[in-house]
């Protein structure tokens, strides 16, 4: 009998692994193995031509000590990654709420609230950006009507960044569509027995629609951190596409790409990508650790999973 | 009464002016690539006052005698070819997570969770130096592999709930009539997952359509180029490039994404709030 669903568990087995082969060589080949080389690479020098030298941790005390392009690069994604990131979601939030009661024409509207998420990421948008936000452009001259002389958005290193964030705003269509679903799952009898309290708009909002929403909040919160650090196209083709003007669109990202593939320093880069992996996992993390106290799961069990 | 009607009115009113100020740079690109190229900055309504195929015909002639056609037809190609693979692979993994019972498959599992989160640059370096290697930089190599290899562990996981979704007593009757575990596959599950599938050819096709930033690590060769590459290189950031050109071009860029969009719509919009796709 033993033997019997051994045997079976055995052609179970090679079944499945049959079934997960592509992923496993693809997991090995595309993500661990390369992740392990390039943990071995940031502690070598490496210009692709010549074999790697050992340099220790040099690469990394060098990104520390003594390479300002890398600290403003971090800090101008943080500022990206922690404006953008909360506009966004609070957009998605309130137009949500604004479509959520029952309103006639709601896929309509949920389509041409989308459309921009779906088009923003290409470099066709980021190039209509570039234009409508040029000294004299669309941006500047609806300003004008008015009274407001609006700056250089691209050619000043002051104003370039909010340029790309209103782009990643523009597109909070996707996360919206997250939260419609979400509240679609909120139990109209709470509402109910809440008026019948005599609770108001605004508590209702904060007591029942808010902590019903925490889990989706949650997710979109995580995935666009995650997806907000690796930005590239925008800042790569509303900027000149090497950090400028002044280093003003030089993300985190854009400095890795050129480290590695314009100036070959690959083993430079690749410490740059292990940080850039630390980073992210940190924030990640966090976001996870303090999920307990602000996100609500229904089932009575507050918090917990 | 009355009251109620009129707020119904405003508030529809307002999402109308609020819809419309979102699509206005998508209007603005459509609206400018047919005025010519002197007006394309001086006249800023939407209805052009003088309309022109010019900058399509000059913007599809491409850069150095390879024409925009090119372009079109090799990211069709990546794009397609990528989706099959995200198709193939993606939902033979899903069906191994979601039905199979074997070793380390909690292991796995977990690890394939943790790859949706890992950045791609992480692996980015040694993955270049392997294709280099391979001398697959200048093919579509490097860009369609990763598909066949579901890479794209989003998918599986989209498919792992779709799949847990559909009743067990199928397979389990499929079983006593005989069927293998690949004809359980290919027969019962394959049929269920086709709005997962759907979800995934279109979210995979304008994925690798916009991969702006692996296109341009892996190509540089211009007969390589993609429509995202070819754009681009019409760009120049020093200020002299043909606009109308660059704008007719840019609006053609988004035509497949938008027709799927349409098309598909159903499937775009459910996908992305039962799984929380981008």
């Amino acid at each position: 009998m033993q033997a019997a669903r051994r045997r079976s568990l055995d052609s179970h087995n090679k079944t499945a692994y049959l079934f997960l082969l592509p992923w496993l060589v693809g997991f090995v080949g595309l993500t661990l193995g390369p992740m392990l080389g390039s943990l071995y690479l940031s502690l070598t020098k490496f210009n692709l031509l010549n074999p790697p030298v050992w340099l220790g941790l040099d690469n990394y005390a060098s990104i520390f000590s003594q390479d300002p392009t890398f600290t403003g690069s971090l800090s101008l994604t943080f500022t990206y990654v922690l404006v953008s990131v909360p506009l966004r979601l609070a957009f998605a939030l309130m137009v949500a709420l604004a479509l959520n009661k029952g309103i006639r024409a709601l896929g309509l509207y949920r389509t041409v609230y989308y459309i921009p998420s779906l088009l923003g990421g290409s470099v066709a948008i980021a190039i209509v950006w570039r234009n409508i936000f040029d000294g004299d452009g669309l941006v500047n001259q609806a300003l004008a009507w008015f009274g407001i002389e609006g700056p250089a958005w691209i050619a000043h290193p002051d104003y370039i960044l909010s340029t790309i964030i209103t782009l990643s705003v523009w597109q909070f269509g996707s996360a919206m569509v997250i939260f419609l679903a979400g509240l679609k799952q909120v139990p109209a009898d709470l509402y109910e027995a809440a008026q019948v309290d005599g609770a108001g708009k605004t508590r209702q909002f904060f007591r029942i629609t808010l902590p019903m929403l925490t889990p989706v909040i949650f997710f979109n919160l995580v995935m666009s951190i995650i997806n907000s650090f690796q930005v590239f196209t925008p800042g790569f083709v509303i900027g000149d596409g090497r950090g400028g003007p002044l280093n003003a669109t030089m993300f985190y990202t854009l400095y890795l790409y050129m480290k590695g593939f314009s100036f070959f320093d690959m083993g430079y880069a690749s410490a740059l990508a292990w940080l850039m992996l630390l980073i992210i996992s940190f924030f990640t993390v966090i976001v996870f650790l303090t999920s307990k106290y602000w996100v609500f799961y229904g089932d009575g069990k507050e918090g917990g999973r | 009464m009355d009251k109620k009607v009129w707020t119904h009115a405003g508030k529809h009113t307002l999402i109308i002016a609020f819809g419309l100020l979102m699509l206005y740079p998508v209007l603005w690109l459509l609206s400018s690539s047919f005025k010519p190229n002197s007006l394309i900055f001086s006249d800023t309504g939407i209805w052009p006052a003088q309309l022109t195929l010019d900058n399509y015909y000059n913007g599809w002639k491409g850069l150095q005698g390879i024409s925009f056609g090119t372009f079109f037809a090799n990211s069709a190609q990546i794009s397609v070819l990528s989706v099959l693979g995200n198709i193939a692979t993606c939902s033979l993994a899903a069906y191994a997570f979601a039905r199979l019972n074997f070793r380390f498959k909690k292991l796995w599992f977990s690890l394939m969770l943790v790859t949706i989160m890992l950045p791609y640059h992480v692996s980015l370096i040694p993955q270049y130096i392997i294709y280099n290697e391979l001398g697959w930089i200048n093919t579509y190599l490097p860009l369609i592999l990763p598909k066949w290899l579901a890479h794209d562990s989003f998918f599986i996981l989209l498919m792992v709930q779709f799949i847990r979704g559909i009743p067990k007593e199928l397979d389990e009757s499929a079983t006593i009539d005989g069927c293998s575990q690949g004809q359980l596959y290919f027969r019962i599950i394959m049929p269920l997952l086709v709005p997962a599938l759907i979800t995934t050819a279109i979210f995979t096709f304008i994925w690798t359509w916009d991969d702006f930033f692996s296109q341009m690590i892996y190509l540089s060769d211009i007969k390589q180029f993609t429509v995202q590459l070819g754009i681009r290189s019409l760009f120049d950031p020093s200020g002299e490039s043909d606009w109308g050109a660059l704008l007719a071009m840019s609006a053609l860029s988004l035509v497949p994404i938008m027709t799927i969009f349409l098309a598909f719509q159903k499937y775009f919009l459910d996908g992305i709030a039962t799984t929380g796709l981008k």
